[in-house]
């Protein structure tokens, strides 16, 4: 009987430091998946930042996990070993971010995808994988479990879009040219957002960065004026005192027509004046309030993450039941093989009498005698598969084989 | 037996109103309330349609009946925009106005069958109707003009659970109002004008209930040119059709002393 094995380092379990001993791009992943499955019969490693997990389908289970543990022996002890429905459980928990640092998180998904598409597979851990990614899909589509952002970065970009909609064609400036404001940078590109602008104080660095995001480099002292052209500031500079002030950007206001500002900054200290938020149609948000937006996110993750529990449970059960419906496939098999056999068997004995029938009435003779086959093992069929998934499955095979008399090696 | 008809609307309307309250703490009663809302629309359409179908005249032409025909026009226009996930927030007011509404038309007499119109000519219909769609837009554009205040006060205040309960987007809100208030502002002058052209042909003054309507006119209109002309946005904008709204309220409230006395 097939037997799923997983052998794993993640997170959990394991700092960076052993973790990165067994990390394997998707080349290497694909390649020792091939080379475990060679020894044991289907195998995917999935190897993301936070894991490397080696999933494992045979006949012989020890085997399996040993040759496993002795690919990611480099990690030690830090090492866990899961079998049949609890290794299954946990890929579904995987897939549906339930496991990640970040509850919820989307990356994981496409990585178990990457994963199973490089991956040593055959009928078994076919089956575990799409059902695996199906349970993921299915835990964000029905969850909110994945619709806040996780970093400040991520929540300047939502924060925009709370004031401005959709973010295609919105101006950014930005202020500052470090990896701060190449993140920020990068949240909002992906929304659909330009970088028009961005201003730094050295313009070698302000430059090159520019020229990366398409954007027209300014010194500081140019920010005032670009700003009736702005729809988002992002400062994160590490100047000592405010870069912008309150006057600075009432002056620019009137010309605006009342088109709203959102200034995020990131910088501590701080670059932009706290009394510009007073000013109206302007939204300020420090690091202290990108935080707090961030910390009731991962809350409402959390919340979340009890209803995508649920719906990971119900796909793992959906899996349970297929993998003991596994236990009965043998014995239905032989079952229809046998009755198939008779019939047959009937057929050619009365074909002396059934000589002058013509073709067609040939054909209604096999169709009503296979159809009485089909219907005499329709109901014992879907019973031992239901016996299967209560666990009596074996029991039920072995009367089946007894009761027939089918032959050992049908087993 | 059609008048029937009222009770599944109210009960359409109440889930829709306790199911927007739970979407408040989970986002899966969202879909339930927006049923309700459809489903409680429906039912009341054929209320209304058996209403038209029965009656002699013009069937809305009483308080109650025309506060049961404004309730539909709300709903309906609610539902352009109420079935997007964003826009539930705005169910969570409408929904609870619906009912309040419904209920106080059918204690006015206006969800009943086969009644007797005092009025039936085509002027009526037209002064009637176009009133109450422009008052049902208006409506919209006031609550979504609340929404508005609200989100930009959540937002003023960084307030923490902000991307928690999403509503549309201050800009968005921003130009839906302004649509809304661009339809209906015709739709009201054209109904105006009927009603005036009646009044003409009948001889009657101008009476407490006109003069508001005109101000809410006024009112909404200077709307339009600020916000189209001198680019009027944000709080403001919002300010004063919240004021014009409360016309339109205090024209309702004032019209079965005037108009249907």
């Amino acid at each position: 009987m097939t037997t799923l094995r997983l052998v794993g380092v993640s997170h959990h379990s394991a700092p960076v430091e052993l973790r990165e001993r067994v990390a394997f791009d998707r080349a290497q992943a694909g390649a020792v998946a091939q080379r475990l499955a060679d020894e044991v019969g289907e195998a995917v490693c999935l190897s993301t930042c936070n894991r490397t997990e080696l999933y494992l389908a045979g006949e012989d289970g020890a085997a399996a996990e040993a040759h496993a543990a002795a690919v990611l022996e480099p990690a030690g002890a830090a090492l866990y070993r899961l079998q049949d429905e609890a290794a299954a459980l946990h890929l579904f928990r995987v897939a549906a971010g339930l496991d990640s640092m970040v509850p919820g998180e989307g990356e994981i998904l496409g990585q178990v995808k990457t994963a199973f598409e490089v991956g040593a597979t055959g009928s078994f851990l076919d089956r575990l994988f799409r059902q695996a990614l199906h349970a993921g899909r299915r835990a964000r589509t029905q969850t909110a479990i994945g619709e806040s952002p996780a970093s400040v970065s991520s929540a300047a970009a939502a924060l925009a879009e709370q004031v401005f909609g959709d973010l295609s064609g919105r101006t950014i400036l930005l202020v500052g040219a470090g990896k701060v404001s190449d993140l920020a940078a990068r949240n909002l590109l992906s929304r659909g957002a330009r970088i028009a602008f961005l201003a730094n104080r050295s313009a070698d660095r302000a430059e090159e960065l520019a020229r990366r995001l398409g954007a027209e480099p300014l010194p500081l002292e140019r920010i005032a004026p670009e700003l009736a052209r702005a729809d988002v500031v992002v400062a994160s500079t590490s100047a000592p005192g405010f870069v912008l002030g309150r006057d600075d950007v009432a002056a620019v206001l009137r010309g605006r027509r009342g088109r709203p500002l959102l200034f995020v900054d990131l910088a501590v200290p701080r670059d932009l004046e706290p009394a510009i938020g007073d000013l109206e149609g302007c939204y300020l948000y420090d690091i202290d309030d990108l935080e707090a937006v961030v910390a009731e996110t991962l809350a409402g993750r959390r919340r979340e993450a009890e209803r995508a529990e649920a719906i990971v449970a119900e796909e793992a059960e959906r899996f349970r039941a297929w993998q003991a419906s596994l236990d009965v496939v043998p014995a239905i098999a032989s079952l229809r093989a046998r009755a198939e056999e008779i019939r047959a068997a009937e057929l050619r004995k009365a074909e002396g009498r059934l000589e002058r029938l013509s073709d067609a009435e040939r054909s209604v003779v096999e169709s009503i005698t296979s159809q009485i086959v089909n219907k005499l093992l329709h109901l014992p069929t879907v019973r031992m598969k239901q016996a299967a998934a209560a666990a009596d499955g074996v029991l039920y095979a072995d009367a089946v084989r007894h009761l027939f008399g089918l032959g050992e090696d049908d087993r | 037996m059609a008048e029937l008809l009222f009770w599944p609307a109210l009960l359409a309307y109440s889930e829709a109103a306790v199911a927007y309250a739970g979407s408040l703490r989970d986002a899966a009663y969202g879909r339930a309330a927006t049923w309700g809302v459809r489903l409680g629309w429906l039912a009341q359409t054929a209320l209304l349609a058996a209403q038209a179908a029965r009656a002699d005249g013009f069937p809305w032409d009483t308080w109650g009946g025309s506060l049961n025909l404004f309730v539909w026009l709300v709903v309906g226009a609610y539902l352009i925009w109420g079935c997007r996930p964003r826009y539930r927030l705005l169910g969570l007011a409408v929904a609870p106005v619906a009912v309040a509404l419904l209920i106080v038309a059918r204690i006015g007499g206006g969800t009943g069958i086969g009644g007797r119109s005092h009025y039936s000519n085509l002027f009526l219909v037209l002064h009637v109707g176009l009133v109450l769609a422009a008052f049902a837009g208006f409506t919209l554009a006031a609550a979504l003009s609340a929404l508005y205040l609200w989100q930009e006060r959540r937002l003023k205040r960084r307030a923490p659970g902000i991307l928690r309960l999403r509503a549309p987007s201050l800009a968005t809100l921003d130009a839906v109002v302004a649509r809304t208030v661009a339809v209906s502002l015709p739709t009201l002058t054209l109904g105006i004008a009927v009603g005036l052209l009646r009044l003409r042909h009948s001889g009657a003054g101008l009476d407490a209930v006109i003069w508001l309507t005109l101000a809410a006119w006024v009112v909404y209109g200077g709307f339009l040119v600020l916000r189209f002309g001198a680019g009027w946005r944000g709080r403001r904008a919002a300010y004063l059709v919240l004021a014009g709204f409360a016309l339109v309220a205090l024209v309702r409230v004032g019209l079965p002393v005037s108009h249907f006395s």
